[in-house]
């Protein structure tokens, strides 16, 4: 469409078809749009990085409402800031394809999902968690009560050690359980 | 970071290949090693190559992102329905109707490829040919033009014995092919189980639909969670109040009552039409009407509309939960469907014997009008090498057909149903989306806001559409070859019109559910439609006789006569004695028994198996109590086994080797099963994206690596830390 980014080089290609669980024609749709998210000087330099308010923009990401979890969670970045490069991109895409498998998806939900990055999710984690899926207006979010209400009833089924925090194996103890989150925990381009 | 010391690997592993096999066999192994890596190469390309001959996958993504995975998962089931079809269509096709065409009989050779004398000046009119008489009744589309010669052509193509085996051939391979995609859904699915165990978890987790893309369905979506998530948490306080049970009761038998009536009405409604189109079949055709023509269909599809609703109003007396009440619903909608069609099929059947009757009388009179020709013929010239009567195919006396008969009906069934399909999407959907964009205007109150709004798209509805669908198909297979062509023109179409009517006319669901186990919900009613349409077909083909005159199997006492024929004939003797000992009943009992016993066997250990399950989980959760007691309070429950831990050396100190990684103090609380997660995926490429973990010393992913493993596809992703 409009942008002629350089091509995806040949053994470049296979290299990331043999790394990720995603196939050649999604491999060059991703670079063609992560190349449409460069500005003009970012295209020459060999490994460039686009930032996060660029990547939020993406149409698969804006309604998301863990967009800016997902990108910290790829990045690669020294910054902390977010920003993805192209392999981080083509990461994040192979987490989140049809072929992966329900231990890399269970693993990158963790991810997501632990807003504080210490490794396990607490209380004020599935706070935030929960407040990011009833939506940014008052009127759909929970009262205190039914926030604790809440939060004491997931800990109560998933909290195995009962340490008040939900760890890595629990977590994925608990989403092998789920018929859906194979087929939710997707995006495609 | 990752990629470039990856690069380095591979590139020592290829310099240093050949070195790894030693000996003699070293030019022998670096070949296999060559091919597997050719083999992994094509393997990759064909997966790519198959995933992208997938039609419509642009179309079902947009579709996806504005409405969620259910609704989409219904346009996936149509494209699955349109694969099967096209296959069934080229069997049907590539072994029935092309080699009539280009071998048999041209039209107007023979009585039955030739419109009768008295219907030909009528033969080309629009209103005869949308009815299927004329000329379309005498064609390829119905089982009455297929001649029954035993051989055809120069290939000697065997077209009797090849119309009965792709006849049953298509139940055959619909039954494997919809088997296959139940077991490979179930699979897939997880253990069905638990499904009250996780409830809150499960929200919390797995609720979102990442493919959604559109900001309004994330509203919507939004707006569901908090309503599920209230009522989940209103669920969990309120005690099990059965306020008024008694009335509750009452409600629901009433309910239950009034729908019952309601079926039993629709069904005598069905039959009593079936019964007056046989009179209008008797009386002449110009003096009817469109409608008293059509009745059947007519009422049949308008059933099929009005009820389902009047059904839900019902149900509203019963006040059940919202996911028992829609099986409720799907279950009375389908008996609704199955009753019609069964009623249809019934009164069907009385016609066709009265069909046979009259066929009876037809057959003695032609078949004794030739003996006297015969007679005659040899008396008055004295020979015995008589030619046959000199009669054009048009003036030969014909029996009534009514093979064809039932393939015209099942041919009007299907049409009127796409026709009342189309239109209901058509008014009910997109004038209605007209009306309440352009009216909205100059109306008192907001028309999209309140009543009527825009349509939301009915997804059982439709999914049980297009399994009834499927079901006529089958049915009418057989006698109207052309039916399946029919139905797969219809699904492209249907594809297309759907696509483009659920994106300009209808808004996402308030509440966005996910499509997940009821996919093999829907696989299972299509499993019993396919059944309950192979029982009328195969008791046709056993217990009625062939009409005399038309058809593939005509002259014959049975249809299945063709397949003793065919053995008797065709293939040698020893086959022969082979049925003859295999369809012995002293051979076919032992089996059936035997079948009985494996099933039983099967469901035995299927039981056992689930025992043992139950079992180890129980284990696990003993065990991961011990180790919490162990950990929190030093004074152990057990005593006894307390002090056999302290025989014992240093265990449970010690944990796995996987705990040293440096995080494991960090969740060291937890009991450490990851070692037992395998990453072994499936997948042939295998490579799994290692999540880049360990930011802060870089050169962690070069240290020893813990445990397992680190292959391509294999051992834990490293803790981050």
């Amino acid at each position: 469409m409009g942008t002629t980014a350089s091509q995806l080089r040949k053994d470049l290609l296979s290299e990331y078809q043999e790394l990720t669980f995603l196939t050649k024609q999604e491999i060059i749709l991703a670079h063609k749009r992560f190349s449409e998210l460069l500005s003009k000087e970012d295209r020459n330099i060999p490994t460039p990085r686009v930032p996060m308010e660029k990547v939020l923009s993406l149409p698969e990401l804006k309604s998301n409402p863990f967009r800016k979890r997902i990108c910290h969670v790829f990045s690669t970045s020294d910054m902390k800031d977010g920003s993805l490069t192209f392999e981080d991109f083509l990461d994040l895409l192979s987490a989140f394809s049809d072929s992966a498998t329900l231990e890399i998806k269970s693993h990158y939900a963790f991810r997501i999902f632990d807003f504080d990055d210490d490794g396990t999710l607490d209380g004020g984690d599935l706070e935030k968690l929960v407040n990011c899926l009833t939506g940014e207006t008052d009127d759909t979010r929970l009262t205190t009560e039914e926030m604790r209400q809440l939060i004491s009833n997931i800990l109560e089924e998933s909290d195995i050690d009962k340490d008040g925090t939900v760890n890595l194996s629990e977590f994925q103890h608990v989403i092998s359980r789920s018929p859906d989150f194979v087929s939710s925990f997707k995006i495609v381009l | 970071m990752f990629f470039c010391w990856l690069t380095e690997c591979q590139a020592f592993v290829e310099e240093f290949e050949g070195a790894l096999g030693k000996g003699k066999g070293r030019k022998l192994y670096a070949y296999k090693v060559m091919m597997a890596k050719k083999m992994i190469k094509f393997n990759r390309d064909f997966d790519n190559f198959k995933t992208a001959c997938i039609p419509w996958e642009r179309k079902i993504k947009e579709v996806e992102s504005h409405f969620g995975s259910s609704v989409a998962s219904y346009f996936i089931f149509l494209r699955w329905m349109y694969g099967l079809n096209l296959v069934l269509f080229a069997f049907m096709f590539g072994l029935v109707v092309l080699p009539e065409v280009m071998m048999g009989l041209p039209y107007g050779s023979i009585p039955r490829k030739t419109v009768p004398r008295a219907e030909q000046d009528r033969a080309m009119d629009i209103s005869v040919l949308l009815d299927f008489g004329g000329y379309c009744k005498y064609s390829i589309l119905f089982y009455g033009f297929y001649n029954d010669e035993r051989t055809i052509g120069v290939l000697q193509f065997r077209l009797p014995l090849s119309y009965l085996l792709v006849g049953v051939g298509i139940f055959g391979y619909s039954l494997m092919v919809v088997i296959r995609t139940m077991a490979r859904n179930s699979d897939e699915g997880g253990d069905g189980g638990d499904d009250g165990q996780f409830t809150f978890a499960f929200k919390m987790f797995t609720s979102w639909d990442y493919l959604i893309g559109n900001p309004e369905t994330a509203d919507n979506k939004y707006a569901s969670i908090t309503t599920s998530f209230k009522e989940s948490i209103v669920d969990e306080q309120e005690n099990q109040k059965d306020e008024n049970i008694h009335l509750r009761r009452f409600l629901r038998v009433l309910a239950n009552f009034l729908i019952l009536c309601s079926l039993g009405g629709s069904g005598f409604l069905i039959y009593f039409v079936v019964k007056r189109s046989q009179e209008f079949a008797n009386l002449d055709q110009d003096d009817l009407s469109w409608f008293e023509k059509n009745e059947v269909e007519f009422v049949m599809s308008l059933l099929g509309l009005v009820c389902p609703p009047l059904f839900e109003t019902i149900a509203e007396l019963e006040e059940y939960h919202p996911r028992i009440a829609l099986k409720w619903q799907l279950g009375r909608i389908f008996a609704l469907f199955l009753g019609n069609l069964y009623t249809f099929l019934f009164a069907l059947f009385d016609e066709v014997n009265a069909k046979l009757e009259k066929e009876k009388s037809i057959r003695n009179a032609t078949i004794w009008g030739l003996n006297e020709y015969y007679s005659n013929y040899s008396s008055y010239h004295n020979t015995t090498d008589i030619p046959p009567p000199d009669i054009h195919p048009a003036d030969v006396i014909r029996g009534p057909c009514w093979e064809t008969a039932v393939g015209i009906e099942f041919v009007k069934l299907t049409v009127s149903d796409i026709q009342v399909t189309y239109m209901t999407i058509l008014i009910g959907d997109f004038l209605r989306a007209m009306i309440v964009r352009f009216l909205n205007y100059c109306w008192c109150w907001d028309l999209e806001a309140g009543f009527p709004s825009y349509g939301e798209f009915d997804i059982s509805g439709n999914v049980l559409g297009l399994i009834f669908n499927q079901g006529m198909i089958w049915m009418g297979a057989f006698y109207a070859p052309g039916l399946v062509g029919l139905n797969v023109l219809r699904l492209l179409t249907s594809m297309y019109y759907q696509c483009w009517a659920v994106m300009s006319c209808n808004v996402p669901h308030e509440r966005v559910f996910k499509a997940s186990k009821s996919n093999n919900f829907y696989m299972g009613l299509l499993l019993l439609v396919l059944f309950l349409s192979l029982l009328p077909v195969v008791y046709t083909i056993m217990t009625l006789p062939p009409s005399f005159d038309c058809g593939p199997f005509s002259g014959r006492e049975q249809m299945y006569n063709v397949v003793m024929e065919t053995i008797e004939n065709d293939l040698p003797a020893f086959i022969g004695n082979i049925f003859t000992y295999a369809t012995n009943p002293g051979l076919i009992l032992p089996a059936v028994l035997l079948m009985v016993l494996a099933i039983y066997y099967l469901n035995a250990t299927s039981k056992n198996y689930q025992n043992a399950n139950l079992e180890l989980k129980k284990k696990m959760q003993m065990a991961r109590d011990e180790e919490k007691n162990r950990r929190n309070n030093k004074e152990n429950t057990n005593q006894v086994m307390q002090d056999l831990e302290d025989l014992l050396p240093n265990r449970s100190l010690k944990s796995p080797k996987v705990a040293k990684r440096p995080g494991a103090a960090a969740n060291g609380k937890g009991i450490n099963i990851q070692k037992d997660v395998s990453l072994a995926a499936p997948n042939p490429k295998a490579a799994v994206t290692h999540p880049p973990g360990p930011r802060g010393p870089s050169g962690n992913a070069r240290g020893p690596p813990p445990g397992p493993a680190r292959g391509r596809g294999r051992g834990t992703p490293p803790s981050r830390r």
